[in-house]
């Protein structure tokens, strides 16, 4: 977890899943109803029906990234707009802030969509026909704001995520990054708590992927927004995460924080991903350290908890003694040991739980 | 038999022939012989739509209504009052823009009354000078597009004043500008409609596909009936014709746009409203442009065909010069009609590509630039035109208006150049005239007329059969059935042979061409640029040079269908085989293929839904062409249209001969849609 943002666990989440179901079909509710909860995608795709999100429950809390990660079709999508209510939920309960989403009638969504919630889309979903500008100063036109108000605002965005100088420009006249800046642009214009992603990088080249994933984390460190963001790519779950949710055909099989899926992964499903990720990259000290030892065997070397290995890997590894491990306010947590690394990197992957 | 078993198709296609053929041969021609001809059941049906449709004129929901002549109320049916106020609404409107292009006092009766006006002499709206309408379209053009569209502009409204076409060219703009937006309204808002609710769209959907095969003229008459004669009966047949692929076009644009457009509207916060107005119409704009262009066609086509009605302008004249063989003077409002359609169409197109800039920090004078030109333009032409009157001796301002026969005309020099073909070409044309009607039209009419009915229905229901199944079959069968049960049986097959000629030659020609230039990428450009043009042509248009080489003759009249029905065939060849993808084209390049097992093995195949999509067009295209080259005569369904024009009770007629037209049309599509969408299917281009 990022500890200079760290989610408030001690309020009220600011999204609350209570048992979402969506089914695509006819008679989804009926059957739905019938079966109790206990939904059986072969039953339902008997009858007609397609499972999309099945009993998802999950609070994710202000300030906090959560990552819903899944291959295509394991329902992900379904339930980011199932949350954004562009797609109406089977059954379950979901609260913003407290706010039952789905008693909302449309003129409350609508006030709901123009103060609290932005969204970036895969695909851009940019307005062709708009410049730079005008698709930033989209929402805010739409919330009733006038034309000079919305420009400026819409140009303020426009500085934040760099695009300074293209702001006449038309969504075909620049590049897929700059695209989806835009896309990013226009979604926090209207300074939304909750901020939904649905793969905004998979339709970027790695390169641009790497540099838009930093650009993310650097507006998320000055914005502290709730988000929601979903991808296919288990790495940029890692890389984003406070927790990650894994689907598999609708159902959540881990809700966890990225150290503990990778060194605990609840089901076997969850084991395959972690199997081929660098655990040097995405593990910080915190997650593989010891209990703090005694100030007679520690060196002098001191690491914050919160680093990820491969940055303090050398040092540590070229440390004889045991290596002191600090939180930010300099207390020590624990400890580690240079023979603890080259287990956790070499050592066999399914033994380092029982170690820990 | 290795082949025929790769095929099956081809041989239920052979064995349809075969059974075909034997009954052309045994079913004996006789008029009490149900299999030759069916007996005309449907006879009685033109003469019940008259009866209902005067039922409805003149005594349906009668409603008192309050005459201020008579000071006393009379009794009115309701259809009749409404119609009545629509086209007092519409002609009011169409008298409005005239008044202010041509002058008149129309507008002014409106609001006061004819006693008015003649114990005020003064009250008489001027008309607007020429200059100031040319310097108007100019200006206009300069602040939507720039230097190109403001010359364009210029150009064409100059051609118009000098060669002393402005009044007629006037009163057809008139009636175009009522008429174009309003179907353009209509059109995005039924569109809209049927996007919105799937049960709108059911409805509309076959209304919109006998609505785009019924020809022109067949929509005249329920318009006289209902809505009399004169300019507004021309502009409403205009609207209901132009509406139909306004509407078409609305719902395809509408749901091509991306699910996640509509999305990122939905997140931003839109009200219906603002998702309509700012997100889908927007982002659909490229459907609704082509639209938008294709109602400017269809009016101008309309300018033409809506003068039977007594639509005033250019069409009238056109028809009239048309009557009376001045192949030059017909030629010069031909251009004139071309231009106002182009011009119409840049303009709306670059209207709706217009940018604002936001930044742009500007004082009062920037901001109205073009309105001070315009001011500033309007004075100067009128100080020029008080000017004029001193200058021109002869008591005509040219400054003011070039009348009809004061301006320049070509007419001596294209009469004496038909004069010349005449005189050197007769000959040789009339050889080939005399050779086409003897060796081919008149055996392919006889043909066609020696075919027994059971035997059309055979063969039609059979390919209907083999192509899309038992569906197939009962849906041709049902619009054959329609025509054959009516007395123009007869006249439909002289239509199918004149259109199926026309088809052939053309699909053949637009094949052949298509396919040539999309082997280059300029020769593609220069193609559908080509096309492009030829389209914005009103399709009357293209009777005049071949009335100028053939004279009166079906001969006349096919080439003009050729020459028609040509464009969609060469365009949907040449994109349908630029769109096969690139890499298809690298695989068999690496497996060297030389050009033409390129073209034969690989274009073709892929490309060949669109292209029988592609002679769909051609088909509907070359009805439209034989029913309106009735007007030179011919001895088709598109005649009998012309004459139910002008018959009294003719709504019957007319509506039943327009529906056999588009059954016809129909038909076709339907075959070759349900074709086309299996093999799209089966090559995974769907």
């Amino acid at each position: 977890m990022s500890s200079q943002n760290a989610p408030d666990l001690a309020t009220k989440p600011v999204i609350k899943c209570d048992s979402v179901y969506k089914i695509f079909g006819e008679n989804a509710k009926k059957i739905l109803t019938q079966s109790n909860g206990q939904v059986d995608a072969k039953t339902f795709s008997n009858a007609g029906c397609v499972v999309g999100v099945n009993n998802a429950s999950f609070e994710v809390h202000k300030g906090e990234i959560l990552v819903v990660m899944g291959l295509s079709g394991s329902g992900k999508s379904t339930l980011l707009r199932c949350i954004s209510r562009l797609t109406a939920a089977t059954a379950g309960n979901i609260f913003i802030d407290g706010q039952d989403l789905l008693a909302m009638n449309s003129k409350q969504l609508i006030e709901l969509r123009r103060n609290k919630m932005g969204m970036v889309f895969q695909n851009f979903g940019l307005l062709p026909h708009k410049t730079v500008l005008e698709n930033i100063a989209f929402p805010l036109q739409v919330k009733g704001l006038g034309t000079q108000e919305s420009v400026n605002r819409a140009f303020e965005m426009v500085e934040l995520v760099g695009l300074d100088g293209r702001e006449n420009y038309f969504p075909r006249q620049l590049s897929g990054g700059q695209q989806q800046r835009v896309g990013i642009a226009r979604s926090l214009a209207v300074e939304p708590d909750i901020w939904f992603l649905d793969e905004p990088f998979s339709a970027l080249d790695p390169l641009i992927r790497k540099e838009m994933q930093d650009e993310f984390l650097r507006l998320q460190g000055v914005l502290n927004k709730t988000i929601l963001f979903v991808t296919h790519d288990f790495n940029e779950a890692l890389r984003l995460a406070d927790r990650i949710a894994i689907m598999k055909d609708g159902v959540i099989e881990q809700l966890d924080t990225p150290a503990n899926i990778v060194l605990k992964p609840a089901t076997e499903y969850v084991r395959k991903f972690t199997e081929e990720v660098p655990r040097e990259k995405v593990l910080k000290i915190g997650a593989v350290m010891d209990p703090a030892v005694d100030a007679s065997k520690l060196g002098s070397l001191k690491v914050s908890q919160d680093a990820i290995i491969q940055t303090v890997a050398e040092a540590i590894l070229t440390e004889p003694k045991h290596v002191e491990v600090v939180n930010e306010a300099g207390d020590v947590v624990g400890s580690i040991h240079a023979g603890k690394v080259i287990k956790m990197l070499f050592g066999n992957v399914n033994s380092s739980e029982n170690d820990g | 038999m290795k082949f025929l078993h790769k095929h099956p198709k081809l041989m239920q296609f052979a064995l349809l022939l075969v059974v075909f053929l034997i009954l052309c041969a045994v079913v004996i021609p006789s008029e009490t012989n149900v299999f030759w001809r069916f007996p005309s059941l449907f006879a009685g049906l033109p003469g019940t739509i008259n009866a209902f449709a005067e039922y409805l004129m003149y005594d349906w929901m009668l409603i008192e209504i309050y005459d201020p002549e008579l000071e006393e109320f009379e009794e009115s049916a309701l259809i009749k009052e409404l119609t009545r106020g629509f086209s007092r609404g519409v002609l009011f409107c169409i008298d409005l823009i005239r008044e202010i292009l041509l002058g008149g006092v129309k507008t002014i009766v409106a609001f006061t009354s004819w006693d008015f006006i003649k114990e005020n002499k003064w009250a008489v709206w001027p008309a607007l000078p020429w200059t100031v309408v040319a310097g108007g379209a100019v200006i206009l053009g300069y602040a939507l597009r720039g230097k190109g569209l403001a010359l364009l502009a210029g150009l064409a409204t100059g051609y118009i004043a000098i060669f002393g076409q402005w009044v007629p060219a006037m009163e057809t703009l008139s009636f175009v500008l009522v008429a174009a937006p309003v179907s353009c309204v209509l059109g995005l808002f039924l569109g809209s409609v049927a996007y919105k609710s799937s049960a709108a769209e059911v409805i509309l959907k076959p209304l919109l596909n006998v609505a785009q095969t019924m020809p022109h003229f067949s929509y005249l008459i329920p318009v006289m009936v209902f809505f009399g004669v004169g300019d507004h009966a021309g502009a409403i047949a205009t609207i209901i014709f132009a509406t139909p692929p306004m509407i078409r076009l609305t719902l395809l644009g509408l749901k091509r746009v991306s699910p996640e457009v509509v999305e990122a509207g939905m997140m931003s916060g839109c009200n219906d409203i603002q998702m309509m107005f700012r997100v889908l119409i927007p982002t659909a704009r490229r459907d609704i442009l082509i639209g938008i262009n294709q109602v400017i066609m269809q009016c101008l086509a309309m300018a033409v065909i809506a003068s039977f009605i007594g639509a005033k302008g250019l069409g009238f004249n056109l028809l009239l010069a048309l009557n009376q063989l001045r192949i030059g003077q017909a030629l010069e409002l031909g251009i004139c009609i071309v231009l106002i359609a182009v011009v119409l169409d840049k303009l709306s197109l670059a209207w709706a590509h217009k940018q604002t800039d936001y930044f742009a920090d500007s004082g009062f004078l920037q901001r109205n630039k073009y309105r001070s030109l315009f001011l500033l333009l309007l004075v100067t032409a009128i100080v020029f035109t008080f000017f004029g009157k001193v200058l021109f001796a002869d008591g005509i301002n040219y400054f003011y208006l070039i009348p009809h026969n004061k301006g320049i005309t070509t007419e001596l020099f294209w009469q004496a150049g038909v004069d010349w073909m005449v005189d050197n070409w007769y000959q040789g044309l009339q050889i080939f005239n005399t050779g086409l009607i003897v060796g081919v039209l008149m055996p392919m009419k006889a043909a066609y007329l020696g075919m027994p009915v059971i035997a059309t229905f055979v063969l039609v229901m059979g390919v209907g059969y083999i192509l899309g199944g038992l569906r197939s079959a009962i849906i041709v069968g049902g619009f054959l059935m329609f025509i054959a049960l009516t007395e123009w049986w007869d006249r439909a097959l002289i239509t199918a042979y004149m259109t199926s000629f026309g088809v052939m030659v053309s699909a053949f020609i637009g094949i052949t061409v298509g396919s040539l230039c999309a082997q280059n990428s300029f020769a593609t450009k220069v193609i559908l640029l080509v096309c492009d043009t030829f389209q914005t042509f009103p399709s009357f248009i293209y009777l005049i040079p071949v009335i100028m080489l053939f004279g009166v003759t079906d001969t006349s009249v096919l080439i003009a269908v050729i020459v028609y029905a040509t464009i969609p065939a060469t365009r949907y060849t040449v994109e349908g085989l630029s769109s096969v993808p690139a890499t298809l084209h690298d695989a068999g390049s690496m497996s060297g293929v030389n050009r033409l097992q390129r073209w034969l093995k690989i274009e073709i195949p892929l490309a060949f839904p669109h292209i029988m999509l592609g002679i769909n067009q051609t088909v509907v295209f070359a009805l439209f062409m034989v029913i309106i080259g009735a007007m030179i005569g011919t001895d088709d369904l598109g005649q009998y249209i012309l004459k139910a024009l002008s018959d009294k009770n003719g709504i019957g007629n007319g509506l039943v001969l327009g529906l056999c037209v588009a059954f016809i049309g129909l038909a076709v599509d339907h075959l070759i849609h349900t074709w086309a969408d299996q093999q799209k299917e089966a090559l995974d281009l769907a």
